[in-house]
């Protein structure tokens, strides 16, 4: 065996490398030394990001017979993840000194870091045995992770509903895999395209539909969301953030390469319209639970479902800029999504409030943590000049590229209106932050320096991505 | 990029932005407004200036002042500028009534807040107003929109939680039919084996979008405006809207912001579709006719006085609309003159009605009365503003319905004689109600007799109000020189591809 083909797995190790140090760290620390841990984990994924961004390959390389690639396109994805796992590392920072969890705060890290090895896995893999190892190694650590706020029943339920969803979608992702295993007797990506051509036959679409149920439940496309707002309300805060945004990101591109690798020739016979049918429900379904909601956290699950539905269509253009549109989409979601979460968590660990009408009055008694999720709702909305705009505009163009066909036409038509539904429950907790009254507002508080530094992040990315245009143009030109 | 004159109309509010941020008391806040906002109104006139002069020396390029920068390469979305007459008057019209609006705020609480979002909006709509790319166009245009919220939401009254809400779902619902319409535009925008562009004069001088996809494209693109210049049955906005805003909301809103409206109807879906403009026009006439004597006719019945503006502008701005529709050089010529006009009119109108509410603390006209006696100086201003709106000649609103009349009357088919003669008929109805409102008001005994002890207006807002007076009177008196500015644009191309003139 050539070991020198490990190298094409760089960012792998050096995960792999860093979640060995936490760990080792972690149990052989003193319990003074301990606190640290954190630090050090965050430090290690800074290191990660930068390590990222360092080692950018030229060309795509391969390794194990064509089971795992990387590109530019791979290393682009994989950066935003990092990004976002370190920005949810920063922002755990507090919640992890805290009482309940100080004693475990290492596994946290640790956890978190190994899902993440898992996602790079299901990103980079081209063939589907591989694929499956990274989906699971990024499933069960969540499954923890879930449950980590052991001493609260609505952890343990959204655990036990993780668990079992997970299991559930391994399990039909498998059935269609085997279905398409038996028809074209391979499990290599360009092995089954190939085998594929343009024969279509029931059997490839009832496998092609179990693998996009699979995923929808990753994704949490309706009609597979139904796990989505409890599991999001009982998670601990910082978990909820990393399911919204980095385990979303990676299972959508991971779909998108399965869709446009895999199942390519059968765009327009079969997984455009499958597509279509998904990103409408999802969109729609999403937007018009997420007016009901009055828990900060179940608002945004149903939100995340919503903008699932927007990450989706990116791919409905089957173009090279739907690779790019989504990069991008998932780049700006990391960071507002992030910063919505950052001032839910800021709030929650100094107050425990978590409704949206313990808002009412944010802006008098905090107007920085008011004016950073006016920010994060905005971009999440779409309005020009913050990041989302930009996202949501190319995500649209891409979908129209090179089409002239009318029902692509009304697709957007159709996502365009349900950013005008979304628009009106974002504006619900900025008019609840600045607009309405309260008898007992929020107090004034200081938030921790990690929090703030994860909110200034965010805030920076949130107003940065858009305007500075050459980061799209970049995603565009290696798509 | 910063030897282009046009780009200031951006990075001064953006300046003006963080000279508020640091601001520390309410002087501070008072001086950056208005040193800015004249600084803005100084350069548009200095263009103007610039603009003629280069007119007279023989320049013939649709646009003048134009660059244009690479910002998202790939997709070819450049920021690019460039004016025509057309442009400047709007910009010196925003410049006006921002300044005047600056000191109607003059007492405003949280002034650094709301300073923060006018001045926001106003960028968006400087942006708006210089930009030649559809991109840009478009972000601008939804940065002018997103502020009004807070702005009704926080400094608002009434019933400002839902108008608010309102306003702003129903112009956002606007965009996103226009965003699906430009979008459609750029992918159709070049002939075959020619990069697509966002660029409007580009788009224009290809002329490439195909004839199916115009008569999809133009209902798009002129709703989508259409919803923000209040046409009819996408006006509801409007009234609510108004009628909760502070005084120097309404004002840019109404003065500035229904403007966006008319000008993306022209310089979006008329002059880049012609041809489905020409064949889909009368679809659009029924609507905005519709607009005008609807408008006026709701006019009469209100008592609020906001509301009644309100309407007033419904039917105004219909009466844009309406002209531009009509699609010759006269009735076009008009349709810009109303704007001009109607923008500084409504402001005027909604500058005295925030001033008289500020003192009695009422808009019921059926709660006022005597006014004349009480507050001599703003009663006189409303008189004049009332004339201006019924088209008293010597005042701006004469000489703008008076071209859109003339011109809607070359067309001699029966369709269009029977709506130009409807939509006359609401010169009629804006005189009732006009003079219903200065008869209640102004008029007549005293109605309270705690008004008495009211005082007239203060120096920033005789200053206010004298400013926009003058302009109305400057555009009644000598429309030639707006025509000359105007007219230029309105030469060559699009109608000679009609066929028409």
């Amino acid at each position: 065996m050539d070991y020198s083909q490990f190298f094409a797995m760089k960012q792998e190790i050096a995960l792999l490398i860093a979640f060995l140090v936490v760990f080792l760290c972690d149990t052989f620390a003193s319990p003074k030394a301990a606190k640290s841990v954190p630090v050090v984990g965050c430090l290690w994924m800074a290191a990660i990001v930068a390590f990222g961004f360092v080692t950018i390959p030229g060309y795509e390389e391969s390794a194990f017979d064509g089971m795992y690639a990387t590109s530019k396109v791979m290393y682009a994805i994989k950066n935003t993840l990092n990004i976002g796992a370190f920005i949810v590392l920063v922002q755990a920072m507090k919640w992890a000194d805290s009482d309940f969890v100080s004693i475990r705060r290492g596994e946290f890290y640790e956890l978190i870091m190994l899902t993440l090895f898992g996602m790079y896995l299901m990103i980079s893999a081209r063939h589907f045995l591989l694929f499956i190892i990274g989906l699971e190694t990024a499933s069960l650590p969540l499954c923890a992770l879930v449950a980590f706020d052991k001493r609260r029943y609505e952890s343990h339920e959204a655990a036990i509903k993780y668990v079992l969803t997970a299991v559930f979608s391994s399990a039909i992702l498998l059935m269609g895999l085997s279905l398409v295993y038996g028809l074209t007797g391979t499990l290599y990506y360009a092995g089954i395209a190939s085998a594929v051509g343009s024969n279509v036959g029931v059997m490839l679409a009832v496998g092609l539909a179990f693998v996009m149920a699979g995923f929808g439940y990753k994704i949490s496309l309706v009609p597979f969301h139904l796990w989505t707002a409890d599991v999001y309300q009982g998670a601990p805060t910082p978990v909820t953030s990393y399911l919204s945004v980095i385990s979303k990101g990676s299972a959508a591109f991971a779909f998108l390469v399965v869709l446009t690798q895999v199942f390519a020739t059968v765009y327009s016979s079969m997984w455009e319209w499958m597509l279509y049918a998904l990103i409408v429900l999802t969109i729609t379904v999403g937007n018009l639970f997420a007016m009901r909601q009055v828990n900060m956290k179940r608002f945004l699950a149903f939100s995340s479902i919503s903008q699932a539905g927007y990450i989706m269509l990116a791919v409905m253009g089957d173009n090279p800029m739907g690779y790019s549109a989504l990069m991008f989409y998932v780049l700006v979601y990391v960071f507002s999504n992030l910063a919505a979460f950052g001032v839910i968590g800021a709030i929650e660990n100094a107050t425990g409030k978590i409704e949206m009408t313990d808002y009412n009055g944010l802006y008098k008694t905090n107007p920085r943590l008011a004016v950073t999720m006016m920010l994060a709702m905005f971009s999440l909305a779409g309005i020009p000049p913050f990041a989302g705009f930009f996202s949501k505009f190319f995500v649209f163009t891409s979908a129209l590229n090179g089409t002239d066909s009318t029902a692509l036409y009304v697709l957007v038509l159709i996502a365009l209106i349900n950013t005008i539904i979304s628009l009106y429950y974002y504006l619900l907790v900025v008019k609840a932050m600045f607009i309405n009254d309260s008898d007992a507002p929020i107090a004034t508080f200081r938030s921790a320096c990690s929090e703030r530094l994860g909110m200034w992040i965010c805030v920076a990315g949130i107003i940065l991505l858009g305007i500075f245009s050459p980061i799209y143009n970049y995603l565009l030109t290696i798509a | 990029m910063f030897s282009n004159i046009l780009i200031y109309f951006v990075v001064i509010p953006l300046a003006m932005l963080l000279g508020l941020a640091l601001c520390r008391d309410i002087k501070q806040i008072r001086t950056v407004a208005v040193t800015g906002s004249v600084a803005l109104t100084a350069l548009s006139v200095w263009l103007l200036v610039e603009y003629l002069c280069l007119r007279h020396g023989g320049a013939d390029a649709p646009m003048l002042f134009t660059g244009s920068w690479e910002w998202f390469t790939p997709l070819n979305i450049h920021l690019a500028v460039g004016v025509d007459g057309i442009s400047i008057a709007m910009l010196i019209l925003t410049g006006i009534i921002l300044i005047t609006g600056s000191f109607a705020s003059w007492e405003i609480p949280q002034p650094k807040e709301f300073f923060l979002w006018l001045i926001l909006l106003s960028t968006g709509v400087y942006g708006f107003f210089i930009s030649v790319d559809l991109f840009t166009m478009f972000m601008f245009y939804e940065v002018a929109l997103i502020p009004m919220y807070l702005l009704i939401g926080v400094w608002g009254s009434g019933n400002k939680n839902y108008s608010a809400m309102k306003l702003t779902l129903m112009l956002m619902g606007g965009s996103a039919f226009l965003m699906l319409g430009l979008i459609g535009i750029y992918y159709h925008s070049t002939p075959a084996g020619v990069p697509h562009t966002w660029n409007i004069l580009e788009i224009a001088h290809y002329d490439a979008i195909p004839h199916g996809w115009q008569s999809f494209l133009f209902p798009m693109t002129f709703v989508g405006f259409g919803v923000l210049g209040a046409m009819f049955p996408f006006h509801t906005w409007s009234p609510d809207g108004h009628a909760s805003a502070p005084t120097a909301v309404s004002m840019l809103h109404a003065g500035v912001l229904m403007k966006l409206g008319g000008y993306g109807c022209f310089r979006v879906a008329i002059y880049l579709m012609p041809q489905a403009a020409h064949e889909l026009a009368w679809i659009f006439i029924i609507l905005t006719g519709i607009s005008v004597v609807y408008g006026a006719f709701s006019a009469c019945v209100q008592n609020d006085l906001k509301y009644i503006n309100a309407y007033s502008s419904v039917s105004h701005c219909g009466l844009v609309l309406f002209a531009l529709l009509m699609l010759n050089t006269t009735a076009m010529t008009g349709a810009i003159m109303q704007m001009l006009s109607h923008g500084l009119m409504t402001a005027l109108f909604f500058a005295l009605i925030g001033m008289i509410y500020g003192r009695t603390h009422t808009r019921d006209i059926r709660e006022m009365g005597g006014m004349m006696q009480i507050l001599p100086y703003l009663s006189v201003c409303y008189v004049i503003a009332g004339m201006a709106s019924l088209g008293l000649p010597g005042l701006s609103g004469f000489v703008a319905e008076m071209t859109i009349f003339v011109g809607s009357f070359e067309h001699t088919d029966l369709f269009h004689r029977i709506f130009v003669i409807v939509a006359c008929s609401s010169i009629v109805t804006t005189a009732v109600y006009i003079l219903r409102v200065v008869g209640k008001l102004l008029y007549g005994p005293v109605y309270d007799q705690h008004h008495l002890s009211l005082t007239d207006a203060k120096w920033w807002e005789r200053l206010a109000t004298a400013t926009l007076i003058v302009c109305v009177a400057g555009i009644g008196c000598f429309p030639n020189f707006f025509e000359h500015l105007i007219n230029f644009t309105f030469s060559p191309k699009i109608f000679a591809v009609l066929g028409l003139n």
